[in-house]
């Protein structure tokens, strides 16, 4: 692998951009690896790269039915935070965070990380409140986080509704100044590109129909391009573990749903923060081209069409023009769907699965972007050392077994309302 | 949207409806103290990309919970019933 620098792009340029690496091979699949991570997304090829980066296991191919890039990775709202409240949850994304700080450097690919800062608007007095316990919580974590006053908040951000006809005035806000974004498509392309210089195979278009066994094991996977061999496997294809965990012979406790995402025609910048509104389900960014790119809630039911609904749009548009008015003759330039693993407590299962050879990445609902390089990690961790590691000890399978759920939101097991 | 069709009050968008979740889920007898099979019904789901039974309740309309038979990969619905095994009670006069 080549690496990029400044003297790389002039070099490049001088010569007519004709001599630009690839920047990952197409390789024939070999008939084993040490290790194979089925689907191609964030964080399977970030497992990839740490495992090669971290624990030295080369012998690795991560197998995409569709192209790097075309999942979810490249779907979401690329917002990257860690204001968690639950232990468990608090010390992993701080960790991603962390993670995320270094990662252009690491993989030596621009990820355009903007650590532009988060605003959560709170709406009542117990709303900050409880906004100040979670920041107390971070803090003690070592996490940044601001408590805002409602003047605060008016000179920070002052596009949103502070007017008396405000139908949730805004009382203060919660800020991580660390929070922010990062361009997704170069991490799926700089994880792609980084593990492949440590000499792994990224095998796209190649559909896994099924799995190898030796007895109970799992010794391999089947393909589109037949059976591959593999002395471990790991599954990384949220939004479809259900699917694929079946044909493993796994009992999964996710539901997939579709979140859609919004992205607005061009403006002068105007929102320089991630901002999320307390009082409904919307948050909002502004991406380096201009438009408005936002979200809000799941469409509800269960889902594996990569599309959504017009409920749900014009719900998220209603919440948009509560929150900021000044949008309200903005046109919709493209809206999108994803489909999301969701699990009964909002949280990721990273673990060894009950069946020898298998192991589990999934269940990320909609925050998995963010926990992209931390999941890459710990996922490595736990395939290469067999147990999990101390960051995703709390992320097992059997926790809703024994009580252990990390129920964020505090809804219940109810997928679809997380 | 997808457009309901209910026994009741005939098709009707789905955003009068609130959605209860898979229908092939049977919550154990109360005296049931097998732990499995509570946690089965808490927590496990089949998750189909395909034909999928499903709870939905009329809350805007006619207020019955219904079966919806859809297809979770392109939502086209192949049936719709009502969730009782009973028929409705005759309206006193």
């Amino acid at each position: 692998m080549r690496r990029y620098s400044a003297l790389s792009i002039l070099r490049n340029g001088l010569a007519g951009h004709r001599h630009w690496q690839r920047a990952w091979r197409a390789p024939e699949p070999k008939r084993s690896y040490d290790v194979i991570i089925v689907g191609g997304g964030g964080h399977g090829l970030a497992t990839a790269f740490y495992l090669a980066e971290n624990h030295g296991i080369r012998n690795v191919a991560v197998i995409e039915k569709g192209y790097v890039g075309g999942g979810n990775v490249g779907r979401n709202t690329t917002v990257i935070r860690s204001n968690y409240l639950l232990d468990g949850n608090t010390q992993f994304y701080e960790f991603s965070m962390k993670l995320w700080e270094g990662l252009t450097h690491a993989l030596n690919f621009n990820v355009m990380f903007s650590q532009r800062g988060q605003v959560v608007t709170a709406h009542s007095a117990d709303q900050l409140d409880f906004f100040s316990h979670r920041a107390n919580v971070m803090r003690l974590n070592g996490i940044d986080a601001d408590i805002l006053s409602r003047d605060d908040v008016r000179r920070l951000v002052p596009y949103l509704d502070y007017s008396d006809t405000a139908r949730f005035p805004i009382h203060g806000a919660i800020l991580q100044g660390r929070a922010g974004t990062a361009r997704h498509d170069a991490v799926a392309w700089g994880y792609a590109r980084a593990a492949d210089g440590h000499g792994v195979d990224i095998i796209q278009n190649c559909e896994v129909t099924g799995f190898l066994r030796d007895g109970e094991k799992i010794v391999g996977v089947e393909t589109a391009r037949g059976p591959i061999a593999a002395g471990k496997v790991g599954l990384a294809v949220a939004g479809h573990t259900s699917v694929l965990g079946h044909k493993a012979g796994l009992e999964l406790p996710i539901e997939s749903h579709v979140l859609q995402a919004f992205v607005t025609e061009p403006l002068k910048p105007m929102v320089d923060h991630v901002v999320a509104y307390g009082a409904d389900h919307f948050y909002v960014s502004q991406s380096d081209k201009g438009g408005l790119v936002f979200g809000g809630n799941l469409d509800g039911y269960n889902s594996y069409a990569q599309r959504g609904n017009l409920g749900v749009v014009r719900e998220v548009a209603e919440a948009a023009i509560a929150l900021m008015p000044c949008i309200s003759r903005v046109r919709l330039l493209r809206h999108w769907g994803g489909v999301m693993d969701m699990t009964p407590d909002a949280s990721p299962i990273i673990c060894p699965t009950p069946i020898d050879g298998l192991y589990l990445n999934g269940g990320w609902c909609y925050g998995g972007f963010k926990a992209t390089p931390a999941s890459g990690w710990c996922f490595a961790h736990t395939i290469a050392t067999g147990k999990p590691h101390p960051l995703n000890a709390a992320y097992s399978l059997d926790r809703f077994r024994t009580g252990r759920t990390l129920d964020e939101a505090g809804v219940g097991p109810f997928a679809w309302l997380q | 949207m997808l457009r309901i069709d209910c026994p009741c009050c005939g098709p009707r968008d789905h955003d009068e409806f609130r959605y209860g979740g898979d229908a092939s889920v049977i919550r154990p007898a109360h005296d049931d103290a097998d732990f499995e099979a509570w946690y089965r019904y808490v927590f496990v789901r089949e998750n189909p990309a395909g034909a999928h039974r499903e709870h939905w309740q009329h809350v805007l309309g006619c207020r019955q919970w219904l079966i919806v038979e859809r297809d979770t990969r392109n939502h086209s619905i192949a049936s719709v019933a009502l969730a009782r095994k009973s028929p409705p009670r005759k309206q006193s006069r």
